[in-house]
């Protein structure tokens, strides 16, 4: 069994509304110092067997299909050993 | 990093720049040379390409349009006319109301959800602008083949993305269109339509007077977004490890717009702006130029001062940013403090960007360099004006040869049946409210009618019940199959749904959606839908206040069908006079308005059943339209209806089927004389209604349509002991139609294809 973490963020370019709401609410409940937020979501998946290229290249699909939106989405691809 | 400035421009004439890239012919590239007397810098380039290109300055489509400016009706009620952010129309009382369709549809297809939803955020703006309170928005929608996959992906995006967006803003979306045909495969139509209302005294216009005033840019910050094109420049004038591709979608943020929109009515009702411009395609370039063009001609921008997101942004990419919940406001110097207060209180941020001067140039600058020198109307008023060819094809002619008439048509009572409860549920037939569920139809309280009604239709005023009615339509088949008569029905179409409301027609706008204007025959479908809509409008007294041209709708080499879509606004004295379109009490006669004539091509029938299109459309008789508007809205207000619904897509049969699934309560018909009941369920002439009249009311109804001449038909009468539709003189037989039954068909056709 493998661990495989994929993180999910839009691209920087692009606007993030929670991010955003985020701020402002650091803002609000007296926490300063804290210049930007991007807010993004994590995938953990868990592998059958041992990683392999074949394997990887599986789960890079996966991520650029299925778990993000490529158009407005970036995304990492790492391995837990 | 380098900027490219003007005394760059000047020292290094002969330097290549990626004009084409940007979408510029090299004429055009030429002609802004002329324009400047030297090489444009790469900002003034930026400007110019995003400006001249199709979507901004309507190059082809101009020298067509002009006829909704020359065949002008008239018409006591329009206040502002076309060429202002939207058009202003008097529904007495002291009230306005401005209403205007915009197309969103290449954004919504690469991105569904946040294409249709900054759509909506785009098309609130231009209302907001013009100093009215955005109360309704509307969403006609065109997708492909509704069992293609790829139609899953795009229609569910965008109804989220018009739901998400349209219900955090509160705002009520209360009717629009959902269509399918192949045609829109790769290619979906994504309008959108606001309504905003206002006192006379607050109409406001987009120009920057008074020299010396402040141009404020205010709302979200600027940042890399749907600049996708200028990246081009991005890449030459950054550092090779800079930024390379920026994405061309825009994401929205609703809850900002909503802020965006009290802040802005906030500032008007105030009296603290002068002009005020909202910043779409195009972002400052667009807002700034037109300002200065439409007021005293000069403008300063210092370009530094514009509050980024991301501060890696180059000069050309701030230019064309098309960052969303953006607006640009002209301020006296005195009250810029006031103006101030009100955005900190709306919490929206705010910057002076600039000052209107009366030099007759825009001028930009960015850290003390000048980047930017050019005559403002060059830029927005002053771009290219094309007269391209077009032609009508030659297939047009095999096109009307082919008609429905020898299409296979049910020949027995069981196969009538059987072809209604099919028709009942084709996904262009079949309940939409799958969809419009999803969509806040009552927020704010003021909503009269929204879908499945005719017409959606908005209180304007609680203490008169003053309202206004607005429909949009279009049978794309009809203007494939003749363009000029194709506008004219879409035309006839939605004034006709306001009408039955009760509502009186004034008013048109208009979303024109077509191919390649560098096609001769998309060209000539889209000369003759302008000049058959300008001659209609004309004659109807409905003047056109206002659109949108898109261009360039095809999958492929494959252009759309010809779509041009037609809002019409009504207005209602008091909405407690509507005509609702289910019927209600025991013994109420049905009627049918018009006549029926034996008229397939292009129909609901002949595409569903058969997957043909040819033919010529139905016949259409302006005048006799505007006579059935008459008595439905003179019906309304006497009380002779107690239901109306116009008959359209899928016949009096879909008519029928539609009034009695909406009250639950059956009917008997019976096929007038002189109809075979195919012609009479299927048939789509124009310029019909099913009324139904309350037998007190029977014999003042008739008089008056016999005062006006108008053909009515009896066709049954409502019969709560049922809950059925029984239709006799079916081949001689009666078939019967459980209400339940066409329910269940009715609505679980989107719900499979797309839940």
């Amino acid at each position: 069994m493998a661990i495989v973490v994929v993180d999910v963020a839009l691209k920087p370019e692009i606007l993030d509304p929670q991010g955003r709401a985020i701020v402002s609410a650091l803002g609000r409940v007296g926490l300063s110092g804290v210049a930007d937020v991007r807010q993004g979501k994590q995938f953990v998946l868990t592998i059958d067997g041992e990683i392999d290229d074949a394997k990887l290249a599986q789960i890079n699909e996966i991520a650029s299909t299925l778990l993000s939106n490529p158009v407005i989405e970036d995304f990492t691809v790492q391995v837990r050993r | 990093m380098s900027v490219d400035k003007v005394s760059d421009a000047i020292s290094s004439p002969d330097e290549s720049q990626p004009f084409a890239e940007l979408g510029l012919k090299k004429d055009e590239y030429e002609s802004i040379r002329g324009i400047l007397g030297r090489r444009p810098t790469s900002s003034e380039l930026a400007m110019y390409s995003v400006m001249w290109s199709e979507h901004c300055s309507y190059k082809s489509s101009k020298v067509h349009l002009r006829q909704f400016g020359t065949k002008v009706p008239k018409n006591n009620s329009m206040l502002v006319g076309i060429g202002e952010n939207a058009g202003v129309v008097d529904i007495g009382q002291g009230w306005a109301v401005t209403f205007k369709v915009e197309s969103h549809n290449h954004p919504s297809y690469v991105e569904p959800y946040q294409g249709a939803a900054t759509g909506i955020g785009g098309i609130v703006r231009d209302i907001i602008s013009m100093g009215a309170r955005p109360v309704a928005v509307m969403d006609p929608l065109r997708f492909g083949d509704p069992e293609n996959p790829d139609t899953r992906r795009v229609l569910t995006g965008i109804v989220s993305g018009i739901g998400g967006y349209g219900n955090c803003l509160g705002l009520p979306n209360i009717g629009g269109e959902i269509v399918f045909d192949p045609s829109y495969q790769g290619n979906p139509l994504v309008n959108a339509l606001c309504v905003g209302t206002m006192k006379h005294e607050d109409i406001h216009l987009a120009k920057a007077t008074g020299i010396g005033n402040a141009v404020i840019l205010y709302g979200a910050r600027t940042g890399g977004d749907g600049i996708g094109g200028v990246s081009v420049l991005a890449s030459e004038t950054f550092d090779a490890d800079g930024p390379a591709k920026r994405p061309s979608v825009q994401v929205g943020d609703p809850f900002m717009e909503k802020l965006l929109i009290e802040c802005t009515l906030e500032v008007l009702h105030g009296g603290l702006v002068e002009g005020i411009q909202d910043l779409g395609g195009a972002g400052i370039s667009c807002a700034t130029s037109e300002l200065a063009s439409n007021g005293e001609g000069g403008m300063h921008v210092w370009l530094d001062r514009v509050l980024l997101r991301d501060s890696t942004l180059s000069p050309e990419e701030i230019l064309m940013s098309e960052s969303q919940e953006r607006m640009c406001a002209v301020v006296e110097p005195a009250k810029i403090d006031a103006f101030m207060a009100v955005c900190k209180k709306w919490d929206v941020e705010a910057v002076v960007i600039g000052e209107v001067n009366n030099s007759g140039r825009l001028t930009v600058e960015s850290h003390g360099e000048q980047i930017v020198d050019v005559p403002p109307r060059s830029v927005a008023h002053d771009g290219p004006v094309y007269e391209r060819p077009y032609a009508r094809p030659d297939w047009m002619d095999v096109r009307q040869a082919s008609g429905p008439e020898n299409l296979v048509r049910p020949s027995s009572a069981a196969q009538v049946k059987q072809t209604w409860l099919t028709m009942t549920g084709t996904p262009n037939l079949a309940s939409k409210s799958w969809v419009t569920s999803q969509y806040d139809r009552y927020v704010m309280g003021n909503t009269i009618l929204a879908q499945p009604e005719d017409s959606g239709m908005i209180r304007v005023d609680e203490k008169t019940g003053l309202g206004v009615a607005v429909s949009t339509d279009c049978n794309a088949r009809f203007a494939a199959l003749d363009p000029y008569k194709g506008a004219q029905l879409a035309l006839a179409e939605s004034y006709r749904n306001v009408a039955v409301t009760g509502a009186k027609p004034l008013a048109v706008t208009n979303c024109l959606n077509f191919g390649s204007p560098e096609d001769p025959a998309v060209m000539w479908q889209f000369e003759q839908a302008v000049t058959g809509l300008a001659d209609a409008c004309l004659e109807m007294g409905t003047p056109v206040t206002g659109g949108n041209v898109s261009f360039y709708n095809q999958t492929g080499e494959v252009a759309i069908h010809p779509t041009p879509v037609i809002g019409v606004l009504g207005v209602i004295q008091n909405v407690e006079r509507r005509t609702p379109m289910a019927w209600g009490l025991d013994g109420e006669f049905v009627y049918v308005l018009g006549t029926t004539r034996d008229e397939l091509a292009g129909s609901e029938w002949a595409h569903a059943i058969h997957n043909h299109l040819g033919g010529l459309p139905p016949v259409l008789d302006l005048n006799a339209e505007m006579t059935l508007a008459e008595i439905l809205v003179a019906g309304s207000r006497e009380g002779f209806f107690s239901a109306a619904h116009d008959v359209s897509e899928g016949g009096i049969a879909q008519t029928t089927a539609e009034m009695a699934m909406r009250s639950g309560i059956g009917v008997r018909l019976d096929v007038p004389a002189g109809l075979d009941a195919f012609t009479f369920l299927w048939s789509e002439s124009a310029t019909r209604a099913v009324v139904v009249v309350p037998q007190n009311q029977n014999d003042a109804f008739l008089t008056l349509c016999q005062s006006k001449s108008f053909p009515v038909t009896k066709i049954g009468s409502v019969d709560s002991s049922i809950k059925s539709i029984e239709l006799t003189g079916v081949f001689g037989e009666t078939i019967s139609l459980a209400i339940d039954e066409l329910r269940v068909i009715s609505e679980e056709t989107l719900p499979r294809l797309f839940g």
